[in-house]
């Protein structure tokens, strides 16, 4: 396939042995099985990709027109629907069921999610401030911003001073992350490291756009 | 779906059989250790004095006197492949499930009352 790609639900995260002894941090993922719904084509949508769908769910659960458009390939209901842009969709064919066996162990993958809703949340939690002195007669300063701007001089605050606001509930990628475990059977997947969002949260799963050094080397 | 839980364990290899530890047993803990390619086992005899975490994540510390009084303490996790056995000698009668206690005395102070169940 011209890129591998599957949509996922994350389990938890845990720890595996190898025969060695060492220890790796493991995210376990639920990936799959996942259909072809629809392939974008140049001539009709004016880019190349593949709809994937996934998660099984009651028909009276999915909106008509979503129904409607997986009845196109006799599709059963399914939760979500995902693009990946491919360059080649050639040896794909609509209607056609995916799981995790398109990745085996040692391959690299960059993972899409959700992250973590954190509310309103303050310079110091957001952007990592350091905050104001604790001591020397302080009040109120422990996790102030600081000055936002000069005086007269611009005489106003900057675009896109970093201030406090909503954090997170935004997409986030992790790249280049080693895929230890795959299990076709029961449609498990475990990447090393952490991965974006709560359990439950849907991910994007598809091969590593850029490849590290770590990899050539392994 | 499967509960979640049941699909982390699932991954998870965990040893089929593991020692029922409690703190202040003796112990000898017979560790594979790799010497460039050469791999030889290794037995640490000591007092366990402290047991922590649960499932793939346990693991358990054990304390030695070495030569001159000094003492070694080496934290294993049980379900680790470089652990290859692990032999209960005795069992003692402690009142606490962490017994840091120990680090502070030697000599006589040191000793712990066995325990005989049953």
């Amino acid at each position: 396939m011209a890129m591998k790609g599957i949509l996922g639900k994350k389990v938890g995260m845990t720890q595996i042995f190898d025969e060695q002894g060492e220890v790796t941090p493991v995210t376990v993922i639920e990936a799959g099985p996942c259909y072809v719904a629809q392939k974008k084509t140049l001539e009709r949508d004016g880019y190349t990709a593949v709809q994937l769908g996934f998660e099984e769910i009651k028909a009276s659960r999915a909106t008509k027109p979503k129904l409607g458009h997986l009845a196109k390939n006799n599709l059963p209901a399914l939760r979500y629907l995902r693009e990946f842009r491919v360059e080649d969709h050639s040896e794909l064919s609509e209607g056609q069921k995916l799981d995790v066996g398109v990745f085996e162990v040692g391959d690299r993958v960059d993972v899409i999610g959700t992250s973590k809703g954190r509310g309103f949340a303050g310079v110091v939690k957001r952007h990592g401030f350091g905050g104001g002195p604790r001591t020397h007669g302080q009040s109120d300063r422990l996790r102030a911003p600081g000055a936002i701007s000069s005086g007269s001089t611009p005489g106003r605050v900057y675009k896109g001073l970093r201030m406090a606001g909503r954090m997170g509930g935004s997409r986030v990628t992790v790249q280049n992350l080693e895929v230890a475990l795959v299990d076709p059977e029961r449609n498990l997947l475990a990447v090393k490291g952490a991965v974006p969002g709560a359990r439950e949260g849907l991910l994007v799963i598809r091969e590593a756009r850029k490849t590290s050094v770590s990899k050539r080397r392994r | 779906m499967a509960n979640a839980t049941d699909l982390i364990r699932s991954v998870e290899n965990l040893k089929e059989e593991v020692p029922n530890l409690a703190p202040g047993d003796t112990v000898k803990v017979h560790v594979r250790i790799v010497e460039g390619n050469r791999e030889r086992v290794q037995i640490v005899q000591g007092v366990v004095i402290s047991i922590r975490g649960s499932g793939i994540n346990k693991s358990f510390t054990v304390r030695r006197t070495a030569s001159h009084g000094v003492g070694v303490e080496r934290t294993f996790l049980l379900h680790s492949p470089r652990v290859e056995r692990v032999e209960v000698i005795r069992n003692a009668h402690v009142r606490r499930a962490k017994l840091y206690y120990l680090r502070e005395r030697s000599g006589k102070s040191a000793r712990l009352r066995e325990r005989r169940d049953q």
